[in-house]
């Protein structure tokens, strides 16, 4: 089940949804033969920028954010506040039940409204791939139920080419967005050197309508370097850097903005293809990062208080791996750890400026602690292959400021500062091919420990449901028992793939309504406290297909169902409905077009307590043209397109508060790549 | 942050070397017992001089913890043997009142005499208030009467309450702690005295003191896991727990109830009324 897919084609987005896809004629053959025996995993690898350069024959929208190519994936949704920083949910589970890493490193977003999700602090210019994971097939990145998404680096890696660089612009009409990017990048034999800049600026955009949607512009950019230098045949060492930063952030679904959110990201690594005679791949990594996250509300012209709220979140982290192949066994071992610290407060200024300023931590400078270590075994057998992994780490959040921790003795008299909790993950994931039919079937068993927020969290407001959120430092660890199965009949013109998981959430960590409790935010209508359910269900299940009708010419679709419920049998929230997408692939000489249509079924299971509606059915036409010209030894390429054609106004049930999405948005991007 | 951590060790480290030191050296002065305490007051006597001291630089409406030393100047010593006692007056333009007060006691340090004062009211132009000392220095009764100066809090917050109760009968309610409220879970006292007669305050014993804490300046918030203010037979003080989730102003509504749970005093806070007439404020 693992599939490789170009995002930046129309091609592969819509190929995206299936598995074991083809990505265009030229390489069909060789992914296909290559997956044939990793087809074991329930991973979905997203291609972003094969290698460091675009390669603008395969792109659809060169220049698209980072969030857009994660929506267009099979397994993943994007949680919207506003036109950026989109939350990533895989199997109807949110961040805090997925683990997000950028090259292996562990990033905590600094904004206790989830209103920086990490994905928000890298951009396109600086990846390779996402690497998708679902359920325990993600614990290799860490400790989550829901699965992982690990956004890898583009690097040059040793490989001979010199100088090259690249620069490019898009323009949206919608919200007027200017993008310009550039790369410079030199590789020889034993030095690589990758620099890349991005710069994005965008104001409202419109619903469909022509209704604009105030407080959704945004503008960042986003500067990234990495280099390696080897210092011997099988040993090299690298290094990376990101600067990060946004400013002026609408988020038109919430009370709040964000004037900067801005991260520094480091890495130094050390690779060696041996170790010890009989280990291969060894890789090791020190990193840090640090987050700085700033709320206000400064713009809004009508509030009931003005606020601020600063969060910051800084990570140390290393990780050790290795590889280990002994005849039919192919191990793989890591070791890792990081140490995090949470920490962000309120202030707000009362309408009477003679009283004192109020001021609380909502999150009570937190420091997270994690030593793991993960192995895993992929056996190969006639026909088939199993994989059996485990994780077991060692977790632990204390309350590092006395202020926070008074404040959370109000609620939690008996508290202690330290929490610790041991987390472990068990997998067993087989194979098994027949002729043109491939069966996958999995089992496992993960855990978790709450995130900050769900611990520690103080009045958390979450304008969805209307309620401040106070958080819970002693909550049993959220476990999973889950189960995946998949069909698929694959012939060289035609595919089609059945899939299913099902995840038993013991546990299950949520807030409750506590009506003794009296809300702070002004107009909020109570106070939830994170608590463990007994436990909650969630089903997934899609159908996708891919037919070529000639090399040219290749139609995809996918349909997917998903349903969620508690112990009570009550929905839980941000459950997807009856989703589809289809797509239809011109491609052939330098020319490329695509059409498509996207849709999603009336939103009936709905959750009120967390306050969803039923989200009305809505379908949208899109529409992708592009042309390659060579100038001399230089490249230019041209994508233009059409999305949401008929303008269509519609909000799906991944849009907080129901805000409407894009309305019909021309764009073009030029790109001009100097070899 | 960093700062208080740093002078938190150097104040421990500090406080365990002289505690080391005093084991080994029984010389080393005490330290001084008013230390952290305004003198507000001196009256010099040609063999004695009487100082009186406040927890607050000036007297203020409400609760005042007043302490009162006697010195010996002869041999500058502190007399443990003053046995003062104490009358507050306020004199209005047609009548006069005392305030509710406190035995002056020696006994956590022999020779300071502590002992709190609640006033009503602050003085102005036309109403005073004095205090009248009586003390022996010398085996000879003296007595002593001061004008004293008080005044509202400078932030014009409510620390008393001087009401009538459903029972007719007049209480006063006073504020004492936290005197530096905090964001946790906070020991709050106070205390009840009723009013005999113009002269004579006497404590009132196991009535009960409900609270709601409200910060109306956000929608009226309040916390959770108070504790009503119940008697303290040991301190003759209210005490109970005030819960504050955050700086700010806070206003403490309350309601008083008598030994047989009846109400005296006071008002649930609802909606349309949001808050009590029974209330104290504070600001931090």
């Amino acid at each position: 089940m693992k599939s490789s897919i170009n995002i930046f084609s129309r091609w592969a987005i819509f190929s995206g949804m299936m598995l074991g896809v083809v990505i265009s004629p030229n390489i069909s053959a060789q992914e296909t033969s290559a997956d044939s025996l990793k087809f074991v995993h329930l991973n979905e690898v997203v291609v972003i920028s094969a290698g460091k350069s675009l390669d603008h024959q395969k792109q659809h929208k060169p220049l698209s954010s980072l969030d857009e190519f994660l929506e267009s994936s099979r397994g993943v949704n994007m949680v919207k506040r506003g036109a950026y920083a989109w939350e990533p949910t895989m199997n109807g589970m949110a961040s805090q039940r997925l683990t997000v890493t950028i090259d292996g490193m562990q990033i905590f977003g600094a904004c206790t409204d989830k209103m920086d999700p990490i994905t928000s602090y890298v951009d396109v210019s600086n990846l390779s791939e996402a690497q998708i994971s679902s359920g325990q097939q993600g614990a290799a990145f860490g400790n989550a139920i829901g699965g992982a998404i690990n956004l890898k680096l583009g690097q040059s890696n040793f490989r001979p080419k010199g100088w090259n660089g690249s620069l490019e612009t898009a323009y949206e009409s919608n919200n007027n967005m200017r993008v310009f990017g550039g790369e410079l990048n030199y590789s020889e034999e034993r030095f690589y050197l990758n620099t890349d800049i991005i710069y994005r600026k965008a104001d409202n955009y419109k619903a469909g309508g022509n209704r604009e949607v105030e407080f959704s512009q945004f503008e960042k950019y986003n500067f990234s370097m990495n280099s390696g230098i080897k210092i011997s045949d099988d040993k090299s060492i690298s290094a990376t850097l990101i600067y990060d930063e946004a400013n002026d952030v609408g988020y038109p679904a919430l009370t709040m903005d964000v004037s900067l959110a801005r991260a520094i990201i480091a890495s130094a690594s050390y690779k060696q293809d041996r170790l010890f005679g009989k280990f291969d791949n060894w890789e090791s990594k020190v990193y840090y990062n640090t987050i700085k996250h700033v709320m206000d509300d400064t713009k809004r012209p009508i509030v009931p208080i003005h606020m601020d709220m600063p969060g910051w979140s800084e990570t140390f982290g290393f990780y050790s791996q290795a590889n280990l192949v002994r005849s039919k066994n192919r191990f793989f071992f890591k070791l890792d750890g990081f140490y995090n610290k949470s920490l962000a407060e309120m202030t707000m200024y009362p309408q009477n400026i003679e009283e004192p300023l109020m001021f609380m931590l909502t999150w009570p400078d937190v420091r997270t602690t994690n030593l793991g270590f993960y192995a895993e075994d992929d056996i190969s057998l006639e026909n088939a292959s199993l994989k059996l992994s485990t994780r077991l780490s060692y977790h632990s959040n204390s309350v590092e400021d006395d202020f926070g921790f008074n404040s959370l003795k109000i609620f939690y008299p008996d508290m202690g500062r330290l929490n610790p909790r041991f987390l472990k993950s068990f997998s067993a994931q087989y194979h098994k091919m027949m002729n043109d039919f491939h069966l996958d079937a999995g089992l496992a068993y993960g855990d978790r420990a709450p995130s900050v927020s769900e611990g520690y969290g103080f009045y958390l407001f979450n304008s969805f449901d209307n309620y401040d959120y106070i958080g819970k430092p002693e909550m049993n660890t959220e476990s999973s028992v889950d189960a995946n199965l998949s069909f698929t009949y694959k012939k060289p013109l035609f595919e089609v793939t059945a899939a299913a998981n099902y995840f038993h959430i013991f546990d299950y960590i949520i807030g409750r309504v506590d009506n003794s409790l009296s809300s702070m935010t002004i107009g909020a209508d109570g106070v939830k406290v994170y608590e463990n359910l007994q436990y909650a269900k969630i089903f997934n299940t899609s159908i996708s297909g891919r037919y070529s009708m000639s090399n040219a010419l290749k139609w995809t679709g996918q349909i997917s169902y998903h349903r969620g419920v508690d112990n009570d049998g009550e929905n839980l929230p941000m459950i997807s409905p009856i989703a589809y997408r289809s797509s239809l692939d011109f491609f052939k000489n330098q020319y490329s077009a695509s059409l498509s249509v996207e849709g999603a079924g009336t939103h009936d299971d709905y959750s009120p307590d967390y306050g969803e509606n039923k989200t009305a059915a809505y379908a949208t036409l899109s529409a992708s043209f592009g042309k390659r010209f060579f100038l001399n030894d230089d490249d230019l390429f041209i994508k233009a397109g059409i999305e949401n054609i008929f303008d269509t106004n519609y909000s799906s049930y991944t849009d907080w508060k129901n805000i409407p999405r894009m309305g019909r948005n021309f764009y073009v991007t030029l790109s001009y790549s100097i070899n | 942050m960093k700062i208080f951590k740093y002078i938190y060790a150097v104040l421990f480290l500090a406080i365990s070397l002289t505690a080391c030191s005093s084991d080994d050296n029984s010389d080393i002065p005490e330290e001084n017992p008013v230390k952290d305490l305004y003198k507000i007051y001196e009256f010099s006597r040609p063999d004695h001089t009487v100082e009186v001291y406040s927890v607050k630089q000036k007297l203020e409406v409400g609760y005042n913890e007043i302490s009162i030393r006697v010195k010996n100047i002869v041999d500058n010593s502190y007399v443990a043997d003053a046995a003062p006692s104490w009358m507050p007056m306020m004199h209005m333009e047609h009548m006069s009142h005392s305030g509710p007060h406190s035995v002056l006691s020696n006994s956590v340090n022999n020779t300071v005499y502590r002992g709190h004062i609640v006033f009503q009211m602050a003085g102005n132009d036309t109403e005073f208030w004095d205090l009248t000392l009586n003390y022996n220095f010398k085996g000879e009764a003296l007595s002593e009467t001061t004008l004293i100066d008080v005044i509202q809090p400078t932030n014009g917050l409510k620390k008393v309450q001087v009401f009538t109760g459903n029972d007719d009968v007049r209480y006063v309610l006073a504020y004492v702690n936290p005197t530096k409220p905090e964001v946790a879970v906070n020991d709050m006292q106070a205390v009840l005295y009723k009013m005999q007669d113009m002269m004579t305050f006497p404590i009132v014993e196991n009535y009960k003191i409900i609270l709601d804490p409200r910060m109306p300046g956000m929608g009226n918030h309040s916390s959770p896991n108070n504790q009503d203010l119940t008697y303290n037979s040991s301190t003759t003080m209210y005490d109970g727990k005030l819960s504050l989730t955050m700086t700010g102003y806070w206003m403490i509504n309350m309601k008083l109830l008598n030994a047989n749970g009846e109400l005296l005093k006071g008002e649930d806070v609802t909606d349309d009324a949001p808050s009590s007439t029974l209330y104290f404020e504070i600001e931090f």
